[in-house]
């Protein structure tokens, strides 16, 4: 049983994406906030964000790797919307006070080709409905003060979603073992991390079978051209104004985030 | 470089020797030689290099940023394979016959022809391999706990302790930078990397070899074989584990361990 005032929570963080003033931890008010208290006040918010005229125009998942769902005591993914007014394009200029404490990571984004709607999604199904992978980079944010985040806290916030940014190139996965394409990141031309896409819950196609099958418990589908960030591949890289980076994947190329 | 004189390489050489045959690890050197510096490191590595019978290649250690953090440095080293740490594709691992052993994922080069000199290029290491291959790295520092200076690590040989090479293919059309590796432990993926985790490329970390050792004579021969470097952090194993190395468009390759 919930027992959160879900729409005076997602106010408050309502405001703090407003004013960019973060909150303490939802869950230090009351340490018995789980998943579900999370995500009732993440729809919440976006139903006070819509109402603002923003649009969903896909889904983030997030704690896809094993180490960060280890950091947050959990054993699957969580998951918030993607919002039309926070996707940027490569090469765009992402300004930094847009945000409160932000971090960015590169990302595998697929997109969809057909509507795909769970329960009972496979990863065969999943990669049947995908008409491809763009680069992608995630803006990571936290409206709670100092990312001082337990699994409620971020979930409430929107999975702790900032912005995103992608690449324009759809590019079909057909034959392509999504596990194993390659990503470099660099920050101002010096090499950050590496990694391939088994990081995101061991294959990226396996994250929107994830997605399409929890989403369905709630009768949402995932819809044509909805794009599903699938998960950082590294540890995400603190901003600062001024950096550029750029992630390249084998494959699907590359994307520039420049932060203003 | 000079050598400290109280540094005696043969008898170092032998410390290292007999902790392999007794399959039991010691201190690092440097705690009771303060003395011992990366070229005394290279002068012990020399001795039991002589004494290991017939090479098959090289190996490069220290080139990825995780393995920089995880010992601490930012330079890469280099070692030498013996015939001896060969294992075939499809045989186990006995891990009985090491005292800490460590897997780790690496884009193998097999050379085509000769290579030296002190201004070699990746691209000259390209052009000068035959293939290159996935292959698994054992590690077996012979040092308590993986506890060591470069200057130690480099005299026990880069902490070489077996290797298995896949089937090579031909590096042309290959960006070995962005090629993606998984290495998974029991069914379980432990880390992900691409190519570029060897100092930027793993061609690069081969011709930065090929340059320092040039300074001491020595080069590489058609049919080496060389280790361009661990790609993650190394996985300890023990008695049936299994690991397994993907790198994209080199193939996967499995080690069993016994």
């Amino acid at each position: 049983m919930t027992v959160t005032d879900a729409p005076a929570l997602a106010r408050a963080l309502y405001e703090a994406r407003r004013t960019r003033v973060p909150i303490p931890p939802l869950t230090d008010a009351d340490p018995t906030l789980g998943l579900a208290d999370g995500y009732a006040v993440q729809q919440e918010l976006v139903a006070l964000l819509l109402a603002d005229g923003d649009r969903v125009v896909g889904h983030k998942v997030g704690l896809t790797s094993a180490a960060m769902q280890r950091m947050v005591g959990v054993d699957s993914p969580d998951f918030g919307p993607v919002l039309a007014s926070t996707v940027y394009r490569d090469g765009d200029v992402v300004p930094l006070d847009r945000f409160i404490a932000p971090k960015i990571e590169a990302e595998i984004v697929m997109v969809l080709g057909e509507r795909l709607e769970g329960p009972g999604v496979t990863v065969t199904r999943a990669r049947s409905a995908i008409a491809g992978a763009v680069a992608g980079m995630e803006i990571v944010d936290s409206r709670i003060a100092d990312w001082r985040i337990k699994l409620a806290d971020t979930v409430a916030d929107l999975a702790s979603n900032g912005a995103m940014a992608t690449s324009s190139r759809v590019v079909p996965i057909d034959g392509v073992d999504t596990r194993l394409i390659g990503m470099t990141i660099t920050r101002n031309g010096e090499l950050v991390d590496t990694a391939a896409g088994a990081a995101a819950l061991g294959d990226p196609v396996a994250v929107v079978a994830w997605i399409a099958n929890v989403l369905g418990e709630s009768g949402v589908a995932l819809e044509p051209g909805h794009l599903i960030m699938t998960g950082a591949l590294h540890a995400a890289v603190p901003m600062t104004a001024g950096d550029v980076f750029r992630a390249e994947f084998d494959r699907l190329g590359p994307i520039t985030v420049r932060v203003g | 470089m000079s050598i400290d004189i109280n540094i005696d390489a043969a008898e170092l050489a032998a410390r290292l020797g007999k902790s392999v045959a007794d399959r039991t690890a010691i201190e690092q050197l440097s705690d009771e030689f303060p003395g011992l510096d990366l070229a005394a490191g290279y002068a012990v590595q020399r001795v039991l290099r002589e004494g290991a019978g017939p090479l098959v290649g090289w190996k490069l250690g220290v080139t990825s940023r995780a393995k920089q953090a995880q010992v601490g440095v930012t330079s890469p080293i280099y070692g030498f394979l013996p015939g001896t740490a060969v294992l075939d594709v499809g045989a186990p691992l006995d891990t009985s016959a090491l005292i800490q052993p460590r897997c780790e994922p690496e884009i193998v080069f097999v050379m085509g022809r000769d290579l030296a000199g002190p201004h070699v290029t990746a691209t000259d290491v390209l052009a000068a391999s035959a293939g290159v291959a996935v292959g698994i790295e054992v590690l077996d520092s012979r040092y308590r706990d993986y506890r060591f200076t470069m200057a130690d690590v480099v005299a026990d040989n880069t902490s070489a302790g077996r290797f298995v090479v896949g089937t090579p293919v031909s590096p042309t059309g290959i960006d070995l930078r962005l090629v993606g590796v998984v290495f998974e432990k029991n069914g379980e993926v432990v880390a992900t990397a691409s190519g570029a985790a060897s100092l930027g490329h793993p061609a690069s970390a081969v011709a930065w070899m090929v340059r320092t050792m040039a300074a001491d004579g020595d080069g590489l021969r058609a049919g080496d074989v060389v280790l361009s470097g661990g790609l993650t952090a190394a996985v300890p194993v023990g008695p049936g584990d299994v690991v397994v190395a993907s790198i994209d468009r080199l193939g996967t390759l499995e080690l069993g361990c016994k």
